[in-house]
Formats: structure tokens, sequence, C-alpha cells
């Protein structure tokens, strides 16, 4: 049993898509200003994450080696097609937001790499699973830093207001900087920082090092 | 003759680096993917016309909000929308038939029965075919016209854009210009629907003191009454767009309608 929950809970954060295996970023930087559309980003990458390794893992005895890649990401590019048609017609206004970046699931190297890595070699059960975590763990970063970005940026979230702006008679200043692409990277980069502070096994082993002779001369 | 059941077995038996399974596998995922995706846009498409539809509404209201004492005219004339009315374009004369609440230009833009080819001199909004009918909506008050809004559309750089321009009543000064669909490349052509650049359209005049349509997008600096600034980067787009205007206020489009409504007033 212990063994089946670590597919469910490795990927939160000890295996964490975004913040370790660095995966996902475009779309964690681009759908992150509000904390609504990361919620609904969150939700339509997890179940096209969960429905696609799902299927690929009920197929995987007969996917034929020379055509898998193919194969996969047809499976992955209908349902990201129909879980765009679904929220053009019943949450259309957050699917004017998200604009291309639900289709641009098709590209998330998350999906794609979940598929390849995971659900082509592990039966249906432990795919779900680790779609289902994987799909969390990405959630989890897109929600963490759509509420900062939506806070710190306009000063409420999810339409109430928590620090009353100055043009509105508070004292808070918002800092526009949040609802650009930059601040993005800083808040994720804060993360990969304070979640490696803590966890040392995560820090990278530089991929270069200089030989003793070349530090020598 | 063997059973389905059992060609399906055997199908499935054979090695995946077997030609047929490697066809059969890529031909059986494509039609299975196309039949998913087809049902889900067909089940799908009315509830999102619906959006679309609704979001047109409100921005036929918001536009209607940017217009300067349009409210206060409307209030005055004791209105709250504007009157909806079918044109046949060809003469430019109204029509009774049929229902302007329920007609669908759309429907009837892609339906060979209610369309015309355009002919390719003709065709500056690159639309190949445009319908018979066409809806305008109208604001008067005592039988005077004060506003006229078309519906218009064209070919932008990658997709056609839709729009409404807001004539006043002299029928050549733009009240507003409205783009109400695009799917251009997004930071550049899809600022076509920006406030910023849609708002450069109003008070410009299309037609010159001879009636010429002039009205043009440039690139650099705009002058005079005729000039609109191109969007930067998307010179293709802002061109769709101008043509468009040029196309629909032209002989092909809304010209006869324009010029009956000049002579003869409603």
């Amino acid at each position: 049993m212990n063994a089946t929950l670590r597919y469910l809970t490795e990927p939160l954060i000890a295996n964490n898509p975004v913040t370790l295996q660095i995966l996902g970023i475009c779309s964690a930087l681009a759908v992150t200003t509000t904390l609504q559309t990361a919620l609904v980003m969150s939700g339509a990458l997890t179940a096209v994450l969960v429905l696609s390794s799902a299927t690929i893992s009920l197929m995987r005895n007969h996917i034929p080696n020379a055509i898998r890649l193919i194969v996969q990401i047809v499976v992955i590019a209908t349902l990201v097609v129909v879980a765009d048609e679904l929220l053009q017609a019943f949450a259309f206004e957050v699917s004017r937001q998200l604009s291309i970046f639900v289709g641009l699931i098709v590209t998330n190297c998350l999906v794609l790499g979940r598929a390849e890595a995971f659900a082509t070699r592990n039966p249906i059960g432990p795919s779900v699973l680790d779609a289902l975590g994987n799909g969390l763990g990405y959630s989890l970063v897109l929600i963490i830093v759509g509420t900062i970005r939506e806070v710190l940026g306009t000063g409420s979230l999810l339409g109430y207001t928590l620090l009353l702006p100055q043009a509105e008679g508070g004292w808070f200043e918002p800092l526009s900087l949040m609802q650009l692409a930059p601040s993005g990277f800083f808040i994720i980069a804060l993360l990969i920082w304070a979640i490696r502070s803590v966890r040392v096994e995560q820090i990278e082993k530089p991929q270069h090092q200089l030989s003793r002779s070349e530090v020598e001369q | 003759m063997r059973s389905p059941v059992s060609l399906w077995r055997g199908f499935l038996a054979r090695p995946n680096d077997d030609r047929v399974k490697i066809f059969g596998v890529a031909f059986l995922t494509a039609v299975f993917s196309a039949v998913v995706v087809t049902v889900a846009s067909v089940t799908l498409e009315p509830l999102q016309d619906a959006h679309l539809e609704a979001e047109r509404a409100a921005r036929m209201e918001q536009m209607l909000d940017t217009l300067p004492g349009m409210r206060d005219i409307m209030a005055e004339a004791g209105v709250d929308a504007l009157t909806t009315r079918l044109v046949d374009l060809e003469t430019g004369a109204f029509v009774e038939e049929p229902d302007p609440e329920t007609y669908d230009l759309r429907e009837a833009e892609n339906d060979p029965e209610r369309s015309v080819e355009i002919q390719p001199e003709a065709d500056l909004a690159r639309l190949g075919r445009r319908a018979r009918i066409a809806p305008v909506y109208l604001l008067e008050r005592d039988g005077d016209i004060l506003l006229v809004v078309l519906p218009v559309s064209g070919k932008g750089y990658q997709s056609t854009l839709r729009a409404t321009l807001a004539l006043h009543a002299d029928l050549t000064t733009i009240a507003a210009l409205t783009i109400t669909e695009q799917a251009e490349t997004p930071g550049l052509g899809a600022r076509a629907e920006t406030p910023q650049w849609q708002d450069l359209w109003a008070g410009k005049e299309v037609t010159d003191e001879t009636g010429q349509i002039v009205i043009d997008v440039v690139r650099g600096q705009a002058k005079g009454p005729h000039e609109v600034d191109a969007i930067s980067g998307a010179t293709i787009t802002s061109n769709g767009v101008a043509n468009m205007l040029r196309y629909w206020l032209g002989d092909d489009g809304f010209g006869p309608f324009l010029d009956r409504l000049r002579e003869e007033g409603m």
C-alpha cells in the first residue's frame, strides 16, 4: 500500500515536475498571473495527464516501438482538444484568458514525459496514480505562484480584496512587476532555492568542473 | 471466414514490429482520435456559439457606451437597443423576410443558396463568398438616422476578422470600429482587438468630398481624416482591416444600401 501511495506523493515535492525536473515552465509562467487561471490550467493539465497515462498504459503492449511517440502525441493531442472544447463551452471567460496555453498542453514535456517514462511500462493503476501525482505536483507550484502573483500584483485573490490598494484609499501599492512574466521566473527560482535548501539531495552536481591542471595554469 | 473477434485477436497477437500491426495501430489511433474530437466539437458547438453570441452582444453594448452622448440620445428616443433590419446587399433595400431576430449571418454565408461568390477583382476582403442578405443595426429618432452599425468581415494575416463598424448620421464619419472576432498572432495582429488601436478609428472619415472611399492604414505617422496608423509589426492584419472596410463600404458590400440611405433616408 505504502509503495503504491508513493507514486502519488513522490512527485508533490520530492520529485516535483516543475521544481526538480524543470518541466512545464512555459505554461507555469504564462498562466499564473491570477489564481483563477492557474487553477483552471492545473485542472486541465491534470485531467489530460491522467487520461493520457491511462489510455497509453492500456495500449502499452500494442504500441509498435517505431511509432510510439506519434501514437502518444496523438492520444495527448486528442485529449487536449477535447479539454479545450470543454473549457470553451463551460468556462468561456477563463478559456479566453488562457488563450493558446490550453492547446499548448500538447507540447508540455510533463505529459509526454510521464507517458513515455512511466505509462508505457506500467499497468494502469500505478500509471494513473503517477499521472495524478505529477499533475498535483504541477498544480501545487502553479497555485503557489498564482497566489503570490495575484496578491502582490493586484492586492486581491479570486476577486476578494485582501490588501486595499492606494487607488481605493488603502495603503497597498500593487507591484505591477508581479503581473509580468519575469516575476514568474523569480518566484519559481525562489521556490526551487527554498526546496533545495531543505532537501539538499535535490541539488544537482555541476555538469562540468575544471580539472586540477586547468585550475593551476 | 473468421469471426471479427478472432481477427481482432489475431491482429493483437502480431508482433509489435510487424508492418500490418504498425499501420493498423496508427490507423486505429487516428480514427479513434478523429471520432472523439469530432463528437466533442459537434456536441459542444451550440454552447460555444451561445457564448460567442453573448460576447458580441456585450461588445455592441460596450461600443454604445463608448460613444459620447449615445446613451442620452437613446434614452431620449425611448429605445434601449438598436433596431435590427435586414438589407439585400445587391439592391440596398430593406427586406422584411426572413425575421431579423433569428437571422444567422454566418449560416447564410456558408449556404450556397443564400450567398453569392465575390468576383476575384472585387474581393478586397478575400472572403470568397458573401451572404445575399446582411443585418444592419440602426439608431433613429423621429425618422432621422443617428447611427448605422454594419457587420463587416475580412481576412487578416491568418484568420478571418469580424468587426462592427458604426457610422454617424453623415454616413462617412466613423463613430467606432470594434473588432469582435479574430485569431491573429498573439501580441502582434491580435492587438487589433485592443481599445488603443480601435480608438484610432473613431472620428475618421471613410469617404472624401467626391464620395470615393479613401480610408486606409499607413505605416508611420497617420495624417488627415482618412488615415489610421497601422499596428506596428502587423502590417498584414492592419491592411486586412482597411481592405475589409473598403470592401464592405464599396459597391459590392453595403455601398448600395448607404447610397439609398443618403438619398431617401429611412
